[in-house]
């Protein structure tokens, strides 16, 4: 080890969750019903705490801060992060940042990273929501960082150098990569572990500024102790430029949606034999509703 | 996902009973650990909140990590390898799990590195543990060894083992013998002083050791040479990093196949002393098999609640005659007595774990300062309860696992047979439950004194005087007739003047007792949440049958009668 620790961001989004959509999953007009979709975790990120997690147990000294972009209620995250080991978090919160797509939101958190400056910045791969899987990449190169894909595990880090096993299509890879760097996980990476007794009821009365405001039951003698102060960062903590975010910074236009609707057309009789069965396990395999 | 706790909500109703004010305020002794420890409660509600957040951890990990595992525990099982046991790899992603999420060491101090949990949570997360794996819910509950020598080893022993319960260490109690089983005082296992290594050594052979390999071991050895009672027995920390302790084998049994029950052989293993001699088994072992007595009374009520689930599933999805067969009386009126037997030994469960906690929490801080008589007078209060509600909830929660587990298994028919579904499993794990940790013939022995000194009946006296919402007067009516009764069925037994003659029937006594404490266990409840009327009423109606049953044999029976069943 050449120094004590490492400093790790780690990029987290709050998504809905669209793992069990129902009927009600869309509203009419086409966009998401957040009330139908319990807010969660995004899957792959995670598998990328984890990764971070696991650095922490091996190099003391390591502190992890979980990034997030999103509405007040995305502190959830952060909290959720500091409940499985991760030491803070930022909010990026402000509402000039409503509307952005990857390319707006990736120079809002590439700004904020920044200014956090990490030395290893840790994502999932995609969020279950939109599933670009743009956002690292983007970020890697807004700060001109290297960046390693598909990641599975992060071997070891030595030398100011990170050693990381890559999934691909055909069997994996080990690279070694100088640091800082931006690594996106797979959610072939080992699952992320529980959250932690002591860390929950230690973390568990961390609120941002604007949580406070809102609740009225908080323990005023805990304002004392800072670590249960998330802080929210908006546009002037960044030093962001207003035109590169939102709705105007956001290239992207969305030309057409169109509403599934879960329906049944047709039905299929099939027998006991198991020629059948092994037919329909083929269909259901090929169209991903199972496997 | 399952969670375990959340889809629970006997458990959250328990949480919040009255009485855990009380418990949180011995426990907490005015929040004074909020200074020192980031994660101490800040006032009562913030400590429920606590208990609440983290049972949750323990849901989340039996519902995605134990539960999962399980199968492949009972069939492959642990191993012996080089003289010591290999767990199971489930058992062990299971251990490792529970230990990351710093759960091991609930119920101690934070200055061990505990949570500082009050027993009623404690007890919870045993529940749960062991409804989704009896076997491993041992391997868990071990851990009740670390509160024995918080009670009664020197600062210097504390300092050196508790803390290891958090970092994941194992724990074991090494009392059995191949001659001491139910008998402890015949335990020979050798203890003696070696002055030139300045330690204590002991040479002997244990069996029946439940996770006998542990990290650190409670052994009960003869430490008084010529002595053959239990005045010569001590109690010792082995230390498994010495590598004096051999595993001869592991037994094969019928059910909880993961824990590993070891045969051990002692050569020469230096060990450390427990409190003073001679009081191994007079009162330390004491204390840890009352432990374990509430540790198996969890375990069984987490192994009903896993087979009543299991029954509801499978009677609502099996159809025959063209609907499923929760629809026959035969089937609903099984599950619906599963169901109240399931609540009412956990009513009795956590109402016990409440006592055992308030006499704890006065033991803990008599050792601190001078306790005022009216505390002394409370503490002497709840502990004679605990002593005699332990043996009663220990009895019939394994005995209700067991019948559970048999009605289970017979809702589920011939498939309920064959080993593709969780009841076989569940069916053999409860089956120890009534045997060891004192077997139900034993927890009688103890109970008794709770009839013939009055304990049980002014209890009952104390529910029977609770304010009760007019619309249940009828249930307590019941339950005041099922109290003459009992007392008719006392007086009965005790008028012959004869020890044997209650012994005879004391089971019969003991269990007319548990019948109505239970029933009004479950009234209480329904004063706080309604939702537990229904299961009042219908444990009502079977205990109040049970009861009249038990008077009318005992009615029916003279002294002479105690010779036909000489005859076998």
């Amino acid at each position: 080890m050449t120094k004590k620790g490492f400093k790790i961001v780690v990029l987290a989004k709050q998504v809905p969750d669209t793992r069990n959509v129902g009927k009600d999953a869309m509203k009419a007009d086409g966009t998401v019903n957040r009330a139908a979709l319990p807010a969660i975790f995004n899957p792959e990120d995670l598998n990328a705490l984890e990764q971070a997690l696991s650095i922490k147990d091996r190099y003391a000294g390591t502190t992890i801060t979980i990034l997030t972009m999103g509405p007040g209620r995305a502190a959830e995250i952060i909290r959720e992060g500091m409940y499985r080991g991760a030491d803070d978090g930022v909010l990026l919160t402000d509402r000039k940042f409503a509307g952005s797509d990857t390319l707006a939101t990736s120079y809002a958190i590439s700004l904020a990273v920044k200014k956090l400056n990490p030395d290893i910045v840790i994502a999932g791969r995609q969020a279950i929501d939109g599933d670009t899987a743009q956002v690292g990449p983007q970020v890697a190169e807004k700060m001109n960082l290297p960046q390693i894909t598909y990641a599975e595990e992060i071997l070891a880090i030595d030398k100011g150098k990170a050693v990381i096993k890559r999934r691909l299509e055909r069997g994996f890879e080990v690279v070694s990569c100088p640091m800082p760097l931006v690594i996106t996980v797979n959610a072939s990476a080992p699952e992320c572990r529980s959250r932690n007794a002591k860390f929950v009821m230690k973390f568990k009365h961390a609120k941002t500024v604007t949580e406070l405001q809102e609740s009225t039951s908080d323990y005023m003698e805990l304002q004392s102790r800072a670590y249960l102060r998330i802080p929210e960062w908006g546009v002037a903590d960044i030093n962001a430029d207003d035109k590169d975010l939102g709705l105007s910074g956001s290239p992207t236009k969305v030309k057409k949606i169109e509403n599934v609707v879960f329906q049944a057309k047709e039905s299929k009789r099939l027998s006991a034999a198991d020629a059948d069965i092994e037919s329909l396990m083929k269909e259901l395999i090929s169209n991903h509703t199972i496997g | 996902m399952a969670n375990f706790f959340n889809d629970n909500n006997d458990l959250r109703f328990h949480l919040t009973h009255p009485l855990m004010k009380k418990i949180v305020a011995l426990k907490e002794q005015g929040f004074g650990d909020k200074e020192k420890y980031d994660f101490a409660p800040i006032d009562f509600e913030d400590a429920i909140d606590s208990y609440d957040k983290v049972l949750e951890i323990v849901g989340d990990i039996c519902g995605t990590v134990l539960a999962p595992n399980a199968e492949h525990v009972d069939a492959e099982g642990p191993e012996v390898i080089n003289n010591h046991v290999k767990y199971h790899r489930g058992t062990q992603e299971n251990h490792d799990a529970l230990t990351r999420a710093g759960l091991y060491g609930m119920s101690l101090p934070r200055q061990y590195g505990g949570l500082n949990f009050p027993m009623v949570p404690y007890v919870m997360a045993a529940e749960l543990v062991s409804r989704a794996d009896a076997g491993f819910a041992n391997i868990w509950g071990l851990q009740d060894c670390a509160e024995t020598i918080h009670e009664f080893a020197s600062e210097d022993l504390k300092s050196k083992y508790l803390p290891l319960a958090n970092e994941g260490k194992t724990y074991a109690m090494d009392l059995t013998e191949p001659d001491a089983g139910s008998d402890l005082q015949a335990v020979m296992l050798k203890a003696h002083y070696d002055e030139k290594q300045g330690t204590w050594l002991l040479n002997g052979v244990k069996r029946f050791i439940t996770n006998g390999d542990a990290d650190v071991s409670l052994v009960l050895a003869r430490s008084e040479e010529g002595t053959t009672d239990a005045r010569g027995l001590s109690l010792f920390i082995y230390d498994k990093t010495h590598n004096a302790v051999k595993v001869r084998r592991i037994e094969h049994k019928l059910g909880i196949i993961g824990s590993p029950t070891c045969e051990l052989v002692f050569t020469n293993a230096p060990a450390e002393l427990v409190g003073d001699r001679k009081m191994g088994l007079i009162k330390y072992v004491m204390s840890l098999m009352n432990g374990a007595r509430l540790g198996v009374g969890a375990q069984s009520v987490g192994i009903s609640d896993a087979a009543y689930r299991e029954a509801v599933k499978y009677a609502n999805e099996r159809a025959q005659f063209g609907k499923p067969i929760i629809q026959f009386p035969a089937v609903y009126e099984l599950l619906t007595n599963m169901r109240v037997k399931l609540q009412a030994s956990r009513s009795l469960l956590y109402e016990t774990s409440r006592y055992v906690d308030i006499y704890k929490a006065y033991t803990h801080i008599s050792n601190e300062r001078k306790l005022e008589k009216e505390e002394r007078d409370e503490m002497k209060e709840y502990q004679r309860l605990a002593d005699v509600f332990t043996p009663l909830l220990k009895m019939f929660s394994s005995e209700y696992s067991n019948q559970i587990t048999y009605d289970s298994l017979q809702i589920h028919g011939g498939a309920g047979f064959m080993k593709d579904f969780p009841i076989e499993r569940l069916y053999r794990d409860a089956r120890i439950t009534t045997i060891y940790e004192g077997t139900s013939q034993l927890q009688v022995v103890a109970a008794i004194r709770g009839v013939t000194t009055g304990v049980y009946l002014n209890r009952i006296r104390f529910y029977e005087a609770q304010e009760i919402a007019p619309e249940y007067e009828y249930i307590r009516r019941q339950l005041v007739d099922m109290t003459a009764d009992y007392e008719k069925a006392v007086a009965t037994v005790q008028q012959v003047g004869d020890n044997d003659y209650v012994d005879f029937h004391a089971r019969r006594l003991v269990e007319m007792a548990g019948n109505i404490i239970m029933t009004y266990l479950l009234l209480l409840d329904s004063q706080r949440d309604e939702s537990y009327r229904e299961s009042t009423d219908v444990f009502l109606k079977m205990a109040y049958a049970q009861n009249k049953e038990r008077l009318a044999y005992i009615e029916n029976f003279e002294l002479k009668d105690v010779g036909f069943f000489k005859m076998v």
